[in-house]
Formats: structure tokens, C-alpha cells, sequence
């Protein structure tokens, strides 16, 4: 070290050590103790080495047929509700005034939805689409369409689907509106002067800004639609049949339900896995994306 | 107090940021490091003021080794480019700020914070916050915090790089009143020599990380003792020109002959390079001298005050400066003349080997003050 | 291609009713010739980028009319005003190569290709951007990014104007110089009206063949740079132009004399019938006062400093409560700290109320 000054304050982040450690660690290396071992109640435990793994990877035996299953069912759900968010955040942020009063009360409404709390978005959703008592489920039968979320399993996918969207497009939403204010006036000014068309614009200046916070957007909503659990556990607990079980209603079924901690603890450590390898190929595309711009960056 | 660097070399990841620097600042004295970007200016404060340590060689305070000694327990204060102000504290809780952290009692507070508002004519502003104040106020709010805490060294890093031109024209002379009322030591880091000069005191030219000259500002202005000192304290840039002497006349470079007049009489036959400022190369029209060329017109720049004329000549480029506003057409052939006795002349290893001839009075330190307003004199 | 006129424009953010002194632009009434260079100079808050705004249709002005070539384009949006502006952070469309970003105005509309492709290539020749003209804009250094800012101002030959507004922030000052005088060489070239907004002095008066100094949302003098230093027809001109500015001396003022503190400093014309209660005061130049050892029939002074600036020496002096620059002459020196001044007389001019006056011959 260069610098005259000394290194004592390292022993001031000894306490967040500790903290982690017994947080995040030590539990960790619990489940990873019981994802070898077999167990049939009364604290006996039998050891299994990488048996549960194996299974859980070859779809012919039933913890695999079941986690392959969900895991397929999950990345389907992660991708069509992008698919939807995106591009529809996108024109919710462009359609957001920039200026004025207006700019306040339009967060506010964006906000709300992300402001509910997750079980509440299930309840609130499980009520309105009800064919019985919920205005749409009963709205939609009588102008004659059979919807019913309980029953058919298209119904409870788009149900799901539908109330995904409506918790979370704000949030790309909100993400888009930041990109598109950081961009400065001049711009805005430099291509009407420059003649060009609001389609011009949008592909010239706005897309191409909004690509980082777009990129985090995409992130977090992959992330978090594919770990959801409590929003369809809510509504249609994973039916009808398994159509709508995701892998952490699978992995609750299998830990609470069945209380197979073994295969529970395995899935729950590929489950982890699959989702820190996701994270590292986004940050590292992010981050080189990243690179690429900062010479220019730096200069301007 | 004395602060001396011995042969101090800095490296950083095998990039030598300053190599065997030595020098000597003593209280009471205004030192200029004059330098482009990345010459070492600011890695030679951070060295002085503790920040980071020598790679070799030793950082000496009244002959006691001090390398390495921990930054808080030295008396220094330092002023960035950046204004560095708290900006939610009013500008006299900004000044009082260090006298607070010392533990001064109230009365001596106020009194040294009136002191250094006075000084920077702060009075008006005092109970402002610095975001209400323009760059300039900011800079000079920075610069109280600095005096005010009464440190033995003061670190200026190019203070008014980030000021608008009028602004910076104030505060450049009101500096030397500023430092005069001071006893400390100042070191004062510039890419500009005009303002060197009219900081005065002593000048470290730094060239990439070597402090290639050090004396008082008239003095390496007025005889750089290498090319790169002359380049480096020269805006517009210094104008060259090659010359061969033989036989009493000089050829110089692009075929204009002419009697070795003025300083080349003295000059040994041979090849030299010649270096000229702006200012000592005349324009004009028809001019019959031996010593004129012919260039073309670039650009002319027009500060106001003066005109830049910006010539090629023979591949080179240079600068003529006029006084008062002129303008020439672009591409415009125009006469240059070299007076043979206003030159700057240097050998085949760059060392000065002529210059115009100047009576330096032993007691020239300033240039600037009124006492020693008088010790220039042009023989 | 236009003459501009400003007709009694005027601009306030708080409305046509706010009093006119809080007026973000006084009412100017002025005319830009077709192909002129112009600078509008001043200090920030002026009110210069607030006309240029003015001008490009981004603000509509509370008052007055803008007519490029007699027509009233007063209402028109920028789109439909037929300008190009340039600002002052490079603006790039960044999925975009050099060659698409310059062409990015004409293609807007609808220019044919073969026109395009002719004109891309004339402006990147021009602005030396040539080898990149097949390349990603978004890699390139600051300065190259503004050539690119600057090239989409220039591209269009039909323009009424091209407005800078100060467009050499970015730019490394050992490389602001070229581009300046690219800047000027591309307006003789190129037979476009340009504006240039700068509160830097040398921009200005390098670029332009007529600089617009504003002050307080007012335009104090439009003349040449050689009006502005030799005649500046207010006295804030004469301290903002040139280094050191102006000196400005309370005075009283009477035929062909000014009286400084009992010291009468010589007028070259003369002037009667000041208005009484006004502010008058003497403006010469520093340039123009010369630092000599005392004399009888000299104004004395005492000398503060001499700042020796390697090129020429100036004496801090102080008359009374006033302060002022002078030129200190090879060899001059000051033992008992004062010093006799001499005046130019053709020199010195006479303010009344900060405004010049002209005196009879």
C-alpha cells in the first residue's frame, strides 16, 4: 500500500461478518447437509449422497417429472409476461407527460399497484375473476364467455398472467420514465430541429437511452416472476391440476407438504443455482454493455 | 518552517508519475508548479500534503524525516479545482468549519473567520449557503476555509481552472495581496503561465513528472535553461526555427540567409535551434530586414486586448501577438521579423546557448510587488 | 439563406405583464444580414441563450416579431423555421454511424440520396470526418462527437440560419482554436447566416464579424471587435472586453477637461451640457494610460503592484478610492511607490449614465 494511511478499519466490518455468516451461511450449509441425506420423520436421517440430484434431473422419476415440469411451466410464465411488461411499459413511460402536476399524479397511480402487498394482489384477484361474486368472472359469463379459473386451465393461465401485468408493468414503467428523463432536452430540441418524425425519435434517441434501465428492468422482472409464489398460490394454489405450479409452489408442496426435506433441500439448491447463473449472465451482459459505452462517457 | 522533497520518485503500476524530484519551499514564499496536464502537478501535492508516500526518497518538514507520517497530523489545507464547499452550511459556518474541528473558542472563531471573509470579500455573503453564490464567490469561500485554518502548507490545484475568464482575471490579482498577508507556505498548481507570472514567487516547471527548472518566475520566464522549459512556459506556444551558423552569417531553415547579427555573432559555428515567443516576432508588409519571412495567415484570434496572428511558415506553425484588435484575411502573406537580438537560441542538446540581454537584480522575487517592481530592468 | 429582423422583441418567463426590468430580454429591435457571422457575448444569465431560443422557436416570445427575409415566422415551430441549431454538449444518435448522423437532417425530408450522399461527404471533408464517416459515432472522443453536432448544423444548404450555442464547451482548449478557425473558414465556404452564442470573449471576437454584447437582458453594442475595443458604447463593454478591461473613473466632466480629485486629464472633444445629477464618468483603456515617474501637470497615483505578464507590464494604481490598470513602459520603476500618469487623450472616453457619449469636434 501506497497511502500513509493504516488499516485498522477493517476490524469495524468484522460485525457484519458475523451477522452474515450466521444469516446466510450457516443455513446454507444446513440445507446443503440435508439435500444428501434422506429422512422419514423423527429427526432419523439416512445418508443419500447426489441421489436426490440425480432424480431431480431425469424426468422419468417423479421429483424430476415434476421439477422439469414446473421449471418448463415457470420459464413459459417468465417469458410471455415480458414479453407483455416490456414493450408496454414502454409506451405507458412514453405516454407520461414530463412536465407539470399531471407528472406527480401519474407516479402516484403507477405506484399503487407495487405499493399492495403481494398476498393481497392474489386475494384481490382470486375475488374479481370468482364467475359467482367477482365483477369480471361474473361480468365475462354473462356477456357470454365460459371463464372460470378454477376449472380450465387456459382461464387460470391467463388469470395469472393478467394479474402479473397488472402488479408489475409499473415498475418497468416507472424504470422506462427515468431512462427517458435523464435524456436531456437538447436532444429533443437537436431532432426537431433536425426534422424528425416521433417514430424517428423513439428509434434514434429514446430506445437507444433507455437501454441500460431497460436491460435492469428485464432483470429484475425475469427474477422475480421466476421465483413468484405467493400471487398464483393465492388464486389457483397451483391447479387447475398442476397446470399453474411453478417451482416454489412445487418446492413448498414437497418441503411442507410431504415434508421430504431431502428433495426439498436438493431442488431448492438447483432452484438457487439456475437462478445465480441467470443473475451472472445478465450483470455479466449488463456490465459489458456497460464497457462498451464508457470511453465516450467519460468524454462527454 | 522548511518542507523539502529529497530525489523523491513516485510509481504507480510501473507508470512513473514523478521521477528523482527535489526541492526546497520555505515559509512565507509562494511557489508556482507550472506544468500541462499530467506533468506531475498533482501528484507532487498529493506527495507534500501527505497523501500518498514517495516510492524513494524522503519528504523532510524542518529537516525531520516525515514520510509517511499520517495526513491528519500535518498542518496543511488544500484548495481543488472543483469548489469543495459543505453545501448545506452557510458560508461562515463553510470557513469556521476547520477552527470548529480544532476546538477554537467562539470569540477567536469570529474574529479569524471576519479576517479571512475580509480578505477574500466575502463580508456580503457570509450568511448565504454556497449554492446561492456564483463560481467565483464558491472558489473564494474554498479558499477562506483554506487560510482560515491557519495551516503551515497550502495546496492550491489549478484554483481557478473551473472560473469564468473575468473572474479568474479578479481573483489572479487580488491572490498576491492574499498570500502576502500569510505567513505559510503556498504551493500553487497552473497549466498557465500568464498566470504564473503574474502570481510571481518561485516556478517549478514540471515536464512529465521531472521538475526540469526550478527559481523565480521572472527568471526561468526569462532564461529557460532547456527548450522544454522554454515550451513549457510559453502561451502561445513557443515559435522554432532551425538555424546554421558558419562563416558570420546564419541559413536559417527553409532558405532565408542573413548576417549573424545580435546573439549569433557569439554563436560557434554549428546547427541550433532558435525559439521565439509571440510577442517577439514583429509583423509586416514589405519588410526589406534580413531576418523577416514569409508566412501565410491560419487564423487571427482576437482576445480584446490583443490579436493572435496564426502563421505557417515553411511546415511550422506560429504565433505573432499584436496589441489592440487586427484582422487579417486567411491566407493572407504576411512579413514576420526576428529581431537577432530577441531570441532565444539553443545547442544541438536543447540547452540555452543565447538569450536577450536582462539585468536580474539578486533581490528579484516577485516581479510583482512594489518594492520589487523596480529590480527588472531590460538593459 | 435570410436577413433576420428582431422587431421590438421582447422576452419575460413571468408573462408581458411582469414589470420590464425582471424582462429575461430587454426590447431589442435589430437586423442580421443575409451571410453575416454573428456572436451574441455576454455573461451567463445575459439573456443571450433566451434570444437564441427566441430565434430557433423553442421559446415564443412575449413580444415583438422574428422575420427572416420580411416574413413573420414569429409563430412557426422550430420544425417548420427552417434553422439549424448546433448546441452546447455534443448530441449524437447513437445507434447510428458518422455518415447516417450527418445525413440524419436531409433525410428527414425526404431529400434524394444522390443529394445526400454529395452533401455528407462535402461536410465530412470539411470537418476532417472523413474516415469515420462508416463508423459508430458513439465511440469517438468529445471532440469529434461536437465536429459530428457541428456537421448536422452544416449539412443543410438551405437553411435561414445555423445557431451555435457556445459549441466549444467540450473541446480541449489546445484543439478550440482549430476548430474556431474551421468554424470561421466553413462560413466563408459555406455563404450561411450563422449566430453564435458565447460568453467567451475570444470566440466571439475571432468568429464573428459582428459581436452582440448583452448585458441584463440587453444589448448593449452590436459593432465590429474593433468597435468594441476601441469605442465601447457602454461601460460594461469596455470592463468585459479585453484583459484587463476598461477603467472606469467617476469624473467630472466640462468642456474639453475631466477633473479627477482636482486632477484635470485632457479631452480630445468636447463636452457641454451633460445632464446635471447624472452619473459621468472618464473610460480609457489600460492600454491607453501610461505609468511614468512623477511629474508636475500628471495625474499622480499611487502604484499597488506592476504585473509583468512577460509581453507587457501593467501597474495596479489607485487614485483616491478608484483603481485602475496602466501600462508600465520598458524601465519603469517606482521607489516611493507612486507614479505620474499620462492619458491618451483620444483615448479616453466620456459615460454618462454607463452610456457613451460623443462630444463636438
Amino acid at each position: 500500500m501506497d497511502k500513509t494511511v493504516n488499516q485498522k478499519a477493517w476490524f469495524l466490518v468484522l460485525p457484519v461478518f458475523l451477522v452474515v455468516a450466521f444469516s446466510a451461511v450457516l443455513p446454507l450449509m444446513t440445507v446443503v447437509n440435508y439435500s444428501m441425506q434422506d429422512t422419514f420423520g423423527n429427526n432419523q436421517f439416512f445418508w443419500n449422497g447426489v441421489g436426490w440430484f440425480k432424480e431431480l434431473l431425469d424426468p422419468s422419476t417423479d421429483l424430476g417429472g415434476r421439477f422439469l415440469a414446473s421449471l418448463g411451466r415457470n420459464l413459459f410464465f417468465s417469458l410471455v409476461i415480458l414479453a407483455i411488461e416490456v414493450p408496454l411499459g414502454i409506451v405507458v413511460a412514453l405516454s407520461m407527460p414530463r412536465q407539470g402536476w399531471t407528472v406527480a399524479a401519474c407516479l402516484v397511480i403507477l405506484a399503487l399497484p407495487l405499493l399492495i402487498p403481494w398476498n393481497v394482489v392474489g386475494t384481490i384477484w382470486q375475488i374479481f375473476g370468482r364467475p359467482d361474486i367477482g365483477l369480471l368472472g361474473y361480468v365475462l359469463n354473462a356477456i357470454g364467455i365460459d371463464y372460470n379459473y378454477v376449472s380450465n386451465e387456459i382461464d387460470a393461465w391467463v388469470t395469472v398472467i393478467v394479474m402479473d401485468v397488472w402488479h408489475w408493468t409499473s415498475l418497468v414503467a416507472l424504470l422506462c420514465y427515468a431512462g427517458l428523463k435523464s435524456i436531456p432536452e437538447a436532444y429533443y430540441q437537436a431532432a426537431q430541429i433536425d426534422g424528425a418524425s416521433r417514430w424517428a425519435v423513439f428509434k434514434a434517441i429514446q430506445l437507444p437511452k433507455m437501454n441500460r434501465v431497460l436491460l435492469i428492468a428485464v432483470l429484475l422482472r425475469f427474477m422475480d416472476s421466476f421465483m413468484i409464489y405467493t400471487e398464483p398460490f393465492v388464486v389457483t394454489g397451483g391447479g387447475p391440476g398442476n397446470s399453474t405450479t411453478f417451482v416454489s409452489i412445487e418446492l413448498v408442496k414437497i418441503a411442507l407438504g410431504q415434508f421430504d426435506l431431502g428433495k426439498a433441500a436438493a431442488l431448492s439448491l438447483v432452484y438457487n443455482l439456475i437462478i445465480l447463473i441467470v443473475c451472472w449472465i445478465f450483470y455479466t451482459v449488463m456490465t459489458n454493455a456497460g464497457a462498451e459505452r464508457k470511453p465516450q462517457e467519460g468524454a462527454a | 518552517m522548511t518542507v523539502t522533497l529529497d530525489h523523491v520518485t513516485r510509481t504507480v503500476d510501473g507508470i512513473p508519475h514523478i521521477r528523482d524530484v527535489s526541492l526546497t519551499l520555505e515559509s512565507g514564499t509562494l511557489n508556482v508548479l507550472l506544468g500541462p496536464t499530467l506533468s506531475g502537478k498533482t501528484s507532487i501535492m498529493r506527495l507534500l500534503a501527505g497523501l500518498d508516500k514517495p516510492t524513494s526518497g524522503k519528504l523532510l518538514v524542518n529537516g525531520k524525516d516525515v514520510t509517511g507520517v499520517d495526513v491528519r497530523q500535518r498542518s496543511v489545507a488544500m484548495v481543488y479545482q472543483q469548489f469543495i464547499n459543505y453545501p448545506s452550511l452557510s458560508v461562515y459556518e463553510n470557513i469556521a468549519s476547520p477552527l470548529r474541528v480544532q476546538g477554537k473558542p467562539r470569540a477567536e472563531i469570529e474574529a479569524r473567520v471576519a479576517e479571512a471573509a475580509r480578505l477574500l470579500r466575502l463580508e456580503p455573503f457570509l450568511k448565504r449557503t454556497p449554492l446561492q453564490l456564483s463560481g467565483g464567490q464558491q472558489q473564494r469561500t474554498a479558499m477562506a476555509r483554506a487560510l482560515v485554518k491557519g495551516a503551515d502548507l497550502v495546496l492550491l490545484d489549478e484554483p481557478l481552472a473551473n472560473l469564468d475568464y473575468k473572474l479568474r482575471e479578479e481573483l489572479r490579482t487580488e491572490l498576491p495581496r492574499i498570500f502576502e498577508a500569510s505567513g505559510a507556505i503556498f504551493v500553487y498548481a497552473t497549466t498557465e503561465p500568464t498566470e504564473a507570472l503574474l502570481l510571481g514567487g518561485n516556478t517549478v516547471c514540471m515536464w512529465e513528472g521531472k521538475a526540469l527548472q526550478i527559481g523565480e518566475t521572472p527568471k526561468v520566464y526569462r532564461r529557460p535553461q532547456t527548450l522544454r522549459v522554454a515550451q513549457v512556459f510559453s502561451d502561445p506556444p513557443l515559435n522554432l526555427v532551425g538555424i546554421e551558423k558558419k562563416n558570420g552569417s546564419v541559413q536559417y531553415a527553409g532558405g532565408i540567409a542573413a548576417p549573424a547579427s545580435g546573439l549569433y555573432s557569439s554563436l560557434a559555428d554549428g546547427a541550433y535551434r532558435v525559439g521565439f515567443r509571440a510577442h517577439q516576432l514583429a509583423l509586416a508588409n514589405g519588410e526589406t530586414d534580413r531576418h523577416a519571412f514569409h508566412a501565410t495567415v491560419t487564423v487571427t484570434e482576437i482576445t480584446g486586448s490583443e490579436s493572435f496572428v496564426h502563421l505557417t511558415r515553411d511546415g511550422s506553425n506560429w504565433v505573432a501577438v499584436l496589441h489592440g484588435v487586427h484582422e487579417f484575411e486567411l491566407g493572407q502573406t504576411l512579413d514576420a521579423v526576428l529581431d537577432p537580438n530577441d531570441v532565444f537560441v539553443f545547442d544541438a542538446a536543447d540547452r540555452l546557448v543565447a538569450a536577450p540581454a536582462i539585468a536580474f537584480s539578486s533581490e528579484v522575487r516577485s516581479g510583482s510587488r512594489e518594492e520589487n517592481a523596480s529590480t527588472i530592468k531590460v538593459s | 439563406m435570410a436577413r433576420i429582423d428582431l422587431v421590438d422583441l421582447a422576452h419575460s418567463y413571468g408573462g408581458n405583464d411582469a414589470p420590464q426590468d425582471s424582462f429575461a430580454l430587454k426590447p431589442v429591435t435589430m437586423t442580421w444580414r443575409q451571410g453575416g457571422a454573428y456572436a451574441l457575448l455576454g455573461p451567463s444569465g445575459c439573456g443571450k441563450t433566451t434570444l437564441l431560443n427566441v430565434i430557433s422557436g423553442i421559446i415564443t416570445p412575449s413580444r415583438g416579431k422574428i422575420l427572416f427575409d420580411g416574413e413573420d415566422i414569429t409563430p412557426l415551430s422550430t420544425q417548420k423555421r427552417n434553422i439549424a441549431q448546433v448546441f452546447q454538449f455534443p448530441v449524437i444518435y447513437d445507434t447510428m454511424t458518422v455518415g447516417q448522423n450527418l445525413a440524419f437532417p436531409l433525410k428527414n425530408r425526404g431529400v434524394p440520396k444522390v443529394e445526400i450522399d454529395k452533401r455528407v461527404a462535402e461536410i465530412g471533408r470539411l470537418l476532417d470526418l472523413e474516415p469515420y464517416l462508416n463508423r459508430k459515432a458513439t465511440r469517438l472522443t468529445a471532440d469529434a462527437k461536437q465536429k459530428i453536432s457541428l456537421g448536422r448544423g452544416l449539412v443543410r444548404s438551405d437553411v435561414a440560419a445555423v445557431l451555435f450555442d457556445e459549441p466549444l464547451t467540450v473541446i480541449d482548449p489546445e484543439l478550440k482554436w482549430q476548430l474556431r478557425s474551421k468554424l470561421k473558414a466553413l462560413h466563408r465556404e459555406l455563404d450561411l447566416t450563422m449566430i453564435y452564442v458565447t460568453h467567451d470573449q475570444t470566440e466571439a471576437l475571432t468568429f464573428a464579424d459582428t459581436v452582440v454584447v448583452m448585458h441584463d437582458g440587453r444589448v448593449v453594442q452590436s459593432g465590429t471587435p474593433a468597435e468594441l475595443f476601441d469605442k465601447p458604447a457602454h461601460t460594461f463593454v469596455g470592463y468585459f472586453i479585453g484583459s484587463p478591461g476598461m477603467n472606469i473613473l467617476p469624473a467630472e466632466v466640462r468642456g474639453r477637461e475631466a477633473r479627477i480629485g482636482g486632477h484635470v486629464i485632457a479631452l480630445n472633444r468636447s463636452y457641454d451640457k451633460l445632464p446635471d445629477g447624472a452619473k459621468i464618468e472618464i473610460g480609457v483603456r489600460p492600454e491607453f494610460v501610461e505609468a511614468v515617474a512623477p511629474a508636475p501637470g500628471l495625474l499622480s497615483a499611487k502604484i499597488e503592484r506592476v504585473d509583468d505578464l512577460g509581453r507587457i507590464r501593467f501597474a495596479r494604481a489607485r487614485l483616491g478610492d478608484a483603481k485602475l490598470a496602466a501600462r508600465a513602459p520598458a524601465g519603469f520603476t517606482s521607489p516611493d511607490g507612486t507614479a505620474g500618469l499620462k492619458f491618451d487623450p483620444s483615448h479616453v472616453h466620456v459615460y454618462v449614465d454607463s452610456l457613451l457619449v460623443e462630444g463636438a469636434a
